[in-house]
């Protein structure tokens, strides 16, 4: 028996940053590209925190940060350690941040339509608003059953290549048994808002101004010492702010997330910048945390699986980045699934390709080098104590209350004796932290 | 007033689509109830879509939800059935 001829070359599924690029790459060199998003518009289901790494994309898109949907360039990082009552920060800013543009805050579902639209112009045939039910099988040449398209409704699409590009969730690669449901410990529940304020506000509270912007990373109290962390972006005329908290400490917290956001958009440290804003638009998202162990099998017999559905994120406590991983990975996917078509070999090991392509890249060399954080982060002190201790430092530094101000490394030990945070702890997760971030 | 205002006022100001023919969640009561998952989905729910009754059922208000898919991930086996809403319904992000 033969089977029907393909439908296309690759049907793409999924219209994040991952299937976009892969789509368009395909496209570029000649490939028939069907590309399936179950959102009304691509980006309509997608939400991040919102800093964009664009020197991937750069490639990609040369001078993007010009032409699509950004909202900031961010030229400041924030990194704050709240306590119940104080905060403390750190600012760091820097011309290297500027030129040429590192990062960028976006907003999801307006960037990611640029994408697509670019997949499109580049040949690819876009499909919003269907949702893939299920991958179909066959036996394959090699006797093991082969991915050969997929089913929405009532429809089946069948091509040489189906690549996975739908997100944190991947379901598709799960129902066919090539990734394990992720550990409560590997995911975290992202909750946002949007919180649209004026311009003029936006540039006065956060020390910026023309299209410039600053990202604050927050860390100690605001999760209430669940393991994760909270996030102020200035886009044009709004913030971005939420809070990252994984599942296992959420889950023994005794909280509710919806607490433990409400808590953070009320933290006396967020008032100064949220004053007066009004929340346009709320909304939560899984985040991937298992870094390099999560990664695990990304290919199978005419299936690749790309972006965070790959597992593709790091969390470095003050950043979380699975954007650019996204489309990093896309790049060795279009590129290894070219590869194999032109060889004719589709199976598991013609699709290898992108698995080395992947390993090459910058991708898993950054998923290597933070290998450890997500273990460095399971250690409590990142969320609580240290906040606690770095305020204590601060208030001895700052609050002059006429008694002789002390050498700074002796305030600093008596801040440290106050805290509950050993000597022992402190070490060793400055020296885990040094190895892990 | 707070910024944070509450979950209910948070949901109105997003665009849902709602799919009137169909839910995309269904509860096993026996199962939820004898693993203890009716409480977690209750916690870790950001729209409050699940709440539980005094006689420990769980009820599932599938209009608010965002789709991030965080209760299949803490639910014990057999206790939830969730999916993604069909294609083009649900939650409409225009910010994201
Ligand atoms: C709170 C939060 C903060 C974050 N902050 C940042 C940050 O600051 N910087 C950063 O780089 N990253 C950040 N991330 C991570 C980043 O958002 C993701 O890693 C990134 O979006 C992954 O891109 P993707 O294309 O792989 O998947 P997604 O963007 O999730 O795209 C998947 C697409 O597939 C579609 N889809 C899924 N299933 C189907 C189906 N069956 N049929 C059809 N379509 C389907 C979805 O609708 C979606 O459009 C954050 C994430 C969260 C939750
Ligand atoms: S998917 Fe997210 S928002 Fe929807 S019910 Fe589950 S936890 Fe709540």
């Amino acid at each position: 028996m033969t089977s029907p001829e393909p439908d296309f070359d690759v049907i793409v599924v999924g219209g994040g940053p991952a299937g976009a690029v892969a789509a368009h790459q395909l496209a570029t060199a000649g490939l028939s590209v069907v590309l399936i998003e179950r959102g009304e518009t691509p980006g309509s289901k997608n939400l991040s925190g919102g800093v964009l790494y664009g020197r991937v994309l750069d490639q990609v898109f040369p001078g993007f940060a010009q032409e699509a949907p950004v909202e900031r360039r961010i030229t400041r990082h924030v990194t704050t350690f709240l306590t119940p009552d104080s905060a403390v920060s750190l600012d760091y800013r820097g011309g290297p941040l500027a030129d040429p543009v590192n990062a960028v805050t976006v907003l999801r579902a307006k960037l990611d339509p640029w994408l697509v639209e670019r997949a499109e112009e580049a040949g690819a045939f876009v499909m919003p608003g269907v949702r893939v039910d299920e991958l179909l099988r066959e036996p394959g040449p090699h006797g093991r059953p082969q991915v050969v398209g997929v089913r929405a409704g009532d429809d089946e699409l069948r091509a040489r290549v189906v690549v996975a590009a739908d997100g944190v969730n991947s379901f598709l690669a799960r129902s066919i048994g090539l990734r394990p449901q992720p550990p409560e410990h590997h995911l975290a529940v992202g909750v946002k808002a949007v919180v649209r304020l004026p311009r003029e506000a936006v540039e006065d509270r956060f020390g910026v101004s023309g299209d410039d912007g600053a990202a604050h990373a927050i860390v100690g109290d605001c999760t209430h010492g669940i393991g994760g962390g909270g996030f102020l972006y200035t886009n044009t005329d709004s913030l971005s702010v939420g809070v990252v908290l994984r599942l296992d400490d959420l889950l023994r917290s005794g909280r509710t997330a919806i607490e433990v956001f409400e808590d953070y958009l009320d933290h006396p440290g967020l008032a100064p910048y949220l004053r007066g804003g009004e929340i346009a638009e709320y909304g939560s998202h899984l985040v991937a945390e298992g870094g390099l162990a999560m990664v695990g099998d990304v290919h199978t017999d005419g299936l690749v699986v790309v972006g965070e559905a790959a597992g593709l994120t790091i969390n470095s406590g003050l950043t979380v980045r699975g954007m650019d991983l996204a489309v990093g990975s896309a790049l060795a996917a279009a590129t290894g699934v070219a590869e194999a078509i032109a060889a004719g070999d589709v199976s598991r090991d013609g699709l290898a390709a992108y698995r080395r392509h992947l390993d090459e890249s910058f991708v898993m060399a950054d998923m290597r080098t933070y290998a450890k954080a997500p273990a460095f982060l399971e250690r409590t002190g990142m969320y609580g104590a240290y906040g606690e201790l770095a305020a204590d430092l601060f208030r001895d530094v700052f609050s002059l209350d006429t008694t002789p101000r002390r050498h700074l490394a002796k305030v600093a030990l008596g801040a440290f004796k106050r805290s509950p945070v050993t000597v022992r702890q402190l070490v060793s997760d400055g020296w885990a932290g040094v190895r892990a971030l | 007033m707070s910024t944070s205002q509450t979950v209910t006022v948070r949901l109105a100001r997003n665009r849902f689509l709602l799919d009137e023919e169909e839910s995309h969640i269904e509860i096993d009561q026996e199962v939820c109830r004898s693993t203890g998952t009716g409480k977690r989905l209750v916690a870790v729910c950001p729209a409050g879509v699940y709440t539980e009754r005094e006689d420990g059922t769980i009820d599932a208000e599938y209009a608010a939800c965002l789709e991030c898919g965080t209760c299949l991930a803490v639910a014990a086996p057999g206790a939830l059935r969730w999916h993604y809403p069909r294609g083009g319904f649900g939650v409409a992000f225009r910010e994201g």
